[in-house]
């Protein structure tokens, strides 16, 4: 039985369509997907069917009765549960209050009796939680628990997800799709989107696809190529292959010797004896799951934190009592993992956004005034070669979705021409056609002699990019090898903490001896 | 010092300190729902001056209290109109109030100053006032007193364990998750905003009518301000609001009793120090970084504007 039937739905908005004729049906206890790059109007069809978004034209059915959904009050009160990208949760409230605020009155009851049906109903689906935590002291995985757990106790009959996947690792992305499974099994209807293929094939039982706005296909994804899936979704124009040289560094840029971070906050990792080298000419990938320091030393090296002066060396000179902006004169780019906040100020312009890196590279003239033209210039260089979807170069920064802020915002440090560049998840979140642009930036600017220091969960790009890899686990840095000479296997060892750290510190020693015989 | 003067040194504190808890607890509520009004003193004033003018009026204390209250409401939906439905900027918006207030009040007032009238009498409640020592403290005082202990009762238990200030808190912390969910982010702020204003406008019919019974020109001298301060250092949890407005009372009776003491001190030395101690206290007991992080409204003083 058709759970929902979309019947030509459109959505305008100023300057752009978001949503052009789109007819999409599911039916009872089936996982859909919709599968689309970023700005393909996944997300606006969402809000669409969850009542938060008006169309413009088109109908919508709900077990085959025409409805006008009203808001998200009537889209629940219907049984549609809607697990947002940016969760909509309170993060001061416990998440027995998170979940009581989401549910009708009458049906929470006392809080004790709330609290046992979440412990239940978590238990059931295999995704622990404890009601009494407040949600700011949740892992993001376990947030997005919250949000799930909260549509299950609604009884939903179709649950929509944005891109879940894109904030959880690899364990946890294994959890949430046995859960899903689950709920699938007992009727519920599954909208889940997202750009990533292989958990579409993986997990979907039939696929829409969008691309700028319009479906492009339909299909079952277990009877279809990746190639051919990736095909519609990203149009005709995009190149799909990937085949990236590798290469050996010449003179070592950047250095960490002996590194050793305590931090203040009890939450962060600590970083125990970081040693490494970062040579011009390569790309320099360092493997972890999420919260094992990686976040850290990248601070340490682009000066957010500092550290004794000699532990960090950058072109010979050391620099680990110096601060971000002595780094950036020395031709150290950055870019953070959060993007919003720390990569970009979320309600300046990208101009603005823009000058607040690259003020270095003669955006301001030498008495201190700002130089408008080249700043405008500069930004929308950014634009058209990173093919950043942005109205114009005053738009603020937080109008872009999450895929084009990333482009941005490496635009912005690569036009700069680093000689070293450090990046965190440089494609997170990003859709197919921006990833391989990313990458291929990243490509050229190794070419051009920059180093490149990346920090990736993502070992299928670490390997296609990277020209030496590493791992790092509870704030200890497994040896660094040639990517030609490592197996996957033996780097998930290490992203899994079993290496040597005395191997690790002779390699390095070796290593640094051989270059200086070299340079003998 | 014998133990009548302390008898009425408490006595008088727990006075002193009620108009403050009053416009603080109102803030605290508004505040929690993520509306920053600095309008508090020019609605106080609004308050005291229309409370005494109805008084006068009509011969009854209470439609003077209730003429207050429906004024302070008045003037808190007007800055609503203006921060919620229009989003200008709730700080400038706030002042511009404050402004508003004290202008109209003394404008509206002008007859009225040297008028005195019979205030509020203490009620000596049956049975607890005759209790030695804590019923003549504690029982022995007018109705308002009273109110405002109620009124504390009820915005105490409100935040621990109600749905409403469950609701309350989370359009203070997240408008847009609240929108989402389907609560009514404006209705929730217009309902603060305007207890805000009600709690406004009762601290000043309690200064015209009950404190000192007679209008002045500025009679509020400053507790809208020092409410506000208030709510902050008190990290925005009722029972703190109570202790530091007690607090402040204490202090401010203590000044008074200390000069009357002949103690060798700078008057305005001594006039300072219900602010200084107020302020120290709840910066003392409020130095939990994390705690205070949980408790402050995060989306406070933000407009919000709803998608389209």
């Amino acid at each position: 039985m058709t759970r929902i039937e979309l019947n030509r739905i459109t959505k305008r908005y100023p300057g752009c369509v978001a949503n052009r004729d789109v007819s999409l049906s599911v039916d009872g206890g089936e996982i859909h997907a919709l599968l689309g790059e970023n700005g393909a109007g996944k997300s606006t069809l969402m809000k669409i069917i969850y009542g938060v978004v008006k169309p413009d034209a088109g109908d919508l059915f709900w077990e085959g009765e025409h409805v006008e959904i009203r808001g998200a009050g009537h889209a629940r009160g219907l049984g549609i549960g809607m697990v947002f990208q940016h969760f909509s949760l309170f993060e001061t409230l416990t998440v027995a209050e998170n979940i009581a605020l989401s549910l009708p009155a009458s049906e929470v009851g006392s809080m004790d009796t709330l609290k046992a049906r979440i412990t239940e109903v978590s238990v059931r689906y295999g995704m622990r939680l404890d009601p009494d935590r407040t949600v700011h002291s949740l892992s993001i995985g376990e947030q997005q628990r919250v949000e799930i757990v909260r549509c299950l106790l609604q009884n939903v009959k179709l649950l929509i997800l944005d891109e879940p996947t894109s904030v959880l690792t690899p364990q946890e992305v294994e959890t949430l799709f046995a859960t899903l499974h689950q709920l699938a099994a007992e009727g519920c209807s599954i909208l889940f989107i997202s750009h990533k293929l292989d958990e579409v094939i993986a997990l979907c039982d039939r696929a829409t696809i969008l691309r700028a706005g319009q479906v492009t296909g339909e299909c079952v994804p277990e009877q279809v190529s990746v190639e051919e899936l990736a095909r519609m979704m990203v149009g005709d124009e995009t190149p799909l292959s990937e085949n990236y040289s590798k290469k050996d560094g010449g003179e070592i840029l950047l250095e960490c010797r002996k590194l050793n971070y305590r931090p203040e906050d009890p939450f962060a990792s600590a970083l125990q004896a970081i040693s490494l080298q970062l040579k011009a000419g390569e790309i320099l990938g360092i493997a972890g799951v999420a919260g094992n320091g990686q976040e850290e030393l990248m601070r340490l090296i682009s000066g957010e934190e500092t550290s004794a002066a000699d532990t960090v060396v950058l072109n010979g000179r050391s620099i680990g009592k110096d601060g971000p902006a002595k780094r950036r004169a020395q031709g150290l780019c950055v870019v953070p993992e959060e993007r919003l906040g720390r990569g970009a100020v979320a309600d300046m312009s990208l101009e603005n956004n823009a000058l607040l890196t690259a003020y270095q590279s003669g955006l301001v003239s030498g008495n201190g005034w700002l130089n408008l033209g080249q700043i405008r210039k500069f930004t929308q260089r950014i634009l058209s070669r990173f093919n950043v979807k942005a109205e114009g170069s005053l738009a603020q920064a937080k109008s872009l979705s999450g895929g084009n802020l990333q482009k941005f915002i490496l635009g912005r440090e690569i036009l700069q021409q680093p000689r070293v560049l450090i990046c965190s998840h440089p494609t997170w979140g990003v859709d197919i056609g921006a990833a391989i642009l990313i990458r291929h930036a990243l490509i050229e600017l190794r070419d051009q002699g920059a180093a490149v220091l990346m920090v990736s969960e993502d070992i299928d790009e670490l390997f296609m990019i990277c020209d030496r890899l590493c791992g790092i686990c509870d704030g200890r840095l497994s040896p660094v090898r040639k990517t030609g000479d490592l197996s996957i296997n033996e780097l998930g060892q290490w992203m899994a903490g079993q290496f040597d750290v005395e191997s690790e510190l002779s390699d390095s020693i070796t290593d640094s001896n051989s270059i200086e015989e070299q340079a003998l | 010092m014998d133990a009548d003067l302390i008898i009425n040194i408490l006595y008088a504190t727990l006075r002193t300190g009620t108009p403050l808890l009053l416009i603080a607890l109102g803030e605290l509520v508004c505040e929690k729902s993520g509306v920053l009004n600095l309008g508090q003193e020019g609605m106080v004033l609004m308050g005291a001056v229309t409370g005494f003018m109805a008084a006068v009026v009509s011969g009854s204390l209470f439609t003077g209290v209730l003429v207050a209250v429906l004024c302070g409401i008045g003037m808190a939906l007007l800055f609503g109109f203006l921060a919620i439905t229009l989003v200008s900027n709730q700080v400038a918006t706030g002042l511009a109030l404050t402004i508003f207030g004290g202008g109209l009040s003394a404008f509206l007032g002008s007859s009225y100053v040297g008028i005195g009238i019979e205030g509020f009498t203490p009620w000596e409640l049956p049975l607890l006032s005759e209790v030695p020592v804590l019923g003549k403290i504690f029982f022995s005082h007018d109705p308002l007193v009273y109110v405002s202990w109620i009124l504390f009762i009820a915005v105490y238990w409100c935040f621990r364990s109600s749905r409403a200030g469950l609701i309350i808190r989370a359009v203070g912390e997240n408008p847009e998750a609240a929108n989402a969910l389907g609560m009514r982010v404006f209705l929730v702020r217009y309902a603060a905003v305007a207890f805000g204003g009600a709690m406004a406008g009762l601290a000043g019919a309690y200064l015209s009518l009950a404190y000192t019974p007679l209008w002045t020109e500025g009679m509020s001298a400053g507790r809208g301000w020092i409410a506000l301060a208030l709510v902050v250092f008190a990290s925005w949890r009722p029972e703190r609001v109570l202790l530091g407005a007690y607090l402040f009372g204490a202090a401010s009776i203590l000044h008074l009793v200390l000069q009357g003491l002949g103690f060798e001190a700078s008057p305005n030395l001594l006039a300072m120090l219900p602010y200084v101690a107020t302020i120290l206290v709840l910066m003392l007991i409020a130095n939990d970084a994390i705690k205070a992080r949980l408790n402050t409204p995060f989306a406070l003083g933000k407009p919000f504007r709803p998608q389209l």
